[in-house]
């Protein structure tokens, strides 16, 4: 078993509630934090080697140190629990299963950074879960924790949980940030960065759920115990939220350290496969992270064992490797069709673009007809190329990564499975059913490829 | 009923709602009231047969001292607030990538025919609606959909068929409560 950092207490009975939570050493961190400079809590941060947890990986404590404290203006701690990327579903375990962790973090970071007025911003289909916060926030102000002068420190936190209405885009933090002004949720141009401009125009640090309620344990325990766990500048635990064609779909806490076969085919994890087929291909780090085929999952293309740490998950590039991302791991078995696959992603992220720059806006509602008309036989081989054109166009081009990760999967299917996709130009016919490799797997049908295309 | 008379008709918000909305707008600085928009949307959606009508939207532009516009155009923007009448119970199936390898196409088809609609389509009574939307966080308890407030998950159709009798018997909890 690996240490567990975040779900140690998960299963205690009540934990959810302020009385057990506390016995189990809950809100120390708070204690010892009033107790402590500000900026040596920075310190701590950056000595544990934190990175963030929502997708991005910058380390916590250096994003924390670009606050901008020389002004004297108001600070604002946001924590981004909008939850939406396609695979994710750990900050939802870690909000209903334990709240108190959250809000004990929000405290922590906010005394940190010296703010006095922070917010959770919770998606809007989370609706139960943020009935679950502010129950826990009601408690810590009864008790203390949150309100004026807390614990007899004489220093002031309001918090508050506030939340979206259906927007993958209010994910990204200035994008946040607008949502939580009571606007749309369109990213704004960066710089000015949030730690200079952000909430209300004051400096604002946004952290995702998982990275803040790391904050305590690093706090009692110190940054470099932290940093001890784990391989490289990949320290800690980390979360994974694993779905797809697996035994045991659910949430992982795993030390950065143990090897990516492990986590798939163990049963302390993903417990192997579901229904025992062949491992075709894997999301790892959320829809937005480029897919990887089987051959290059369990092993990097230098053969290596590749790992779950951000580095070797990452090795090779996008050529050939891909990101731990936000740890939404997604597996997928010889039924999956890679271009069906690849249309749904396509639009997932056509819906969710904000409409504000055109490569976005427009290229991913292109590569979403263009999926579609493969996917349903009506393509033709000038499709593939025309589908890897857009996506390079919109790469780079807008102003927030929406643009990106609506990319970057394209162009993945088609690096590692451009044969499917021409097998679905060749042979429109066989893909007709949305079930055609549930019939007959990739496998069965691909020595139909060898035969000279009757296109040339 | 015409759009004049939509239009036309009075809101007058409960005192429940009322006070609520006070609540949700005393978390925000005095002169950012208008913070506290989207939340108060869905509480007004809540208690507005969950749509909401162009009267509904203005009287949450008057109760937060904003243009009415101020709250179109964030209506229009998030894929929660619905602004045609919905069916009482609306199943709405996360239909992205993992619960789509997990069935939800299956589950979508399985639920239309069952109540005899089409996706988007309202039963006659008025009672059911089944949407497909984009990835709801839960892709690991797939397939599933979201009813009201509430997530159901590891959808059978077993569970589904009883899930709709559930419905129909009144016995399911829409909102979650403050």
């Amino acid at each position: 078993m690996g240490k567990k950092i975040l779900l140690e207490h998960v299963n205690v009975p009540g934990i959810q509630g302020y009385d057990v939570y506390r016995q189990m050493g809950g809100y120390r961190s708070v204690e010892k934090a009033l107790k402590m400079a500000p900026n040596d809590i920075v310190e701590e941060v950056k000595k544990s080697g934190l990175r963030g947890r929502g997708g991005a990986g910058f380390p916590t404590g250096m994003k924390w140190s670009f606050i901008d404290k020389k002004s004297g203006r108001p600070r604002h701690l946001v924590c981004n629990a909008d939850e939406s990327e396609p695979g994710t579903f750990k900050d939802r375990y870690l909000m209903e299963k334990i709240p108190h962790l959250l809000v004990e973090g929000m405290i922590t970071s906010s005394i940190a950074l010296e703010a006095h007025l922070s917010y959770i911003y919770i998606r809007g289909e989370y609706m139960w879960v943020f009935r679950i916060l502010e129950k826990a926030i009601k408690e810590a102000y009864a008790k203390g924790w949150l309100g004026k002068n807390i614990q007899g420190s004489g220093y002031d936190l309001d918090l508050y949980v506030t939340c979206g209405a259906g927007a993958y885009i209010c994910g990204e933090e200035t994008a946040l940030i607008e949502s939580l002004e009571g606007k749309r949720g369109n990213p704004r141009i960066k710089p000015p960065f949030p730690a200079v401009v952000g909430l209300y125009g004051n400096p604002t640090v946004v952290n995702n759920v998982e990275t803040i309620m790391d904050i305590p344990w690093i706090v009692n325990n110190g940054g470099e115990e932290f940093a001890k766990i784990g391989i490289g500048k990949s320290t800690g635990t980390k979360l994974i939220s694993a779905s797809g064609h697996i035994k045991n779909p659910g949430v992982y806490e795993i030390e950065l350290s143990i090897s990516v076969e492990e986590f798939v085919m163990s049963d302390e994890y993903c417990g192997g496969m579901y229904s025992d087929r062949p491992l075709k291909a894997c999301v790892p780090g959320g829809s937005s992270v480029p897919i990887l085929p089987a051959e290059l999952l369990f092993k990097t293309a230098k053969g290596e064992q590749r790992m779950m740490t951000y580095e070797s998950m990452s090795d090779g590039g996008f050529a050939t490797g891909s990101m731990i991302g936000s740890g939404g791991f997604i597996v997928y078995d010889d039924t999956t069709c890679v271009v069906r696959n690849t249309w749904n992603f396509a639009r997932f992220y056509h819906h969710e673009s904000c409409g504000q720059c055109s490569p976005c806006r427009e290229g991913t509602g292109w590569m979403e007809k263009i999926l579609y008309r493969l996917e349903n036989g009506y393509g033709t081989s000038e499709d593939i190329d025309v589908l890897w054109d857009i996506q390079r166009k919109i790469e780079g081009n807008t102003i927030c990564p929406l643009g990106d990760a609506a990319a970057w999967p394209v162009a993945a299917a088609i690096r590692h499975f451009r044969h499917e996709f021409e097998y679905h130009v060749r042979y429109p016919e066989k893909i007709k059913d949305r079930k055609h490799f549930e019939y007959e797997p990739w496998e069965k049908v691909k020595h139909l490829m060898a035969k000279e295309s009757v296109l040339v | 009923m015409s759009l004049a008379e939509i239009t036309n008709e009075q809101v007058v918000f409960s005192e429940r709602l009322m006070k609520r909305i006070d609540e949700l707008k005393s978390h925000f600085p005095d002169d950012r009231k208008k913070s506290a928009l989207i939340t108060v949307l869905h509480e007004a959606q809540d208690e507005h047969n969950n749509w909401l009508s162009v009267p509904v939207m203005d009287k949450v532009a008057e109760v937060l001292g904003i243009k009415p516009i101020e709250v179109y155009e964030v209506v229009t923007f998030y894929s929660m607030y619905n602004q045609k009448p919905v069916g009482k119970y609306m199943f709405e199936f996360c239909r992205t990538s993992c619960c789509a390898t997990r069935g939800a196409e299956d589950m979508m088809e399985y639920t239309c025919k069952k109540l005899g609609v089409e996706m988007n389509e309202v039963t006659a009574d008025g009672l059911f609606q089944v949407k497909g939307t984009e990835c709801l966080g839960a892709c690991g308890y797939a397939p599933m959909l979201q009813l009201g407030d509430y997530y159901h998950e590891f959808l059978t159709p077993a569970k589904m068929d009883q899930l709709i009798e559930d419905c129909k018997a009144g016995k399911v909890e829409l909102l979650s409560k403050v």
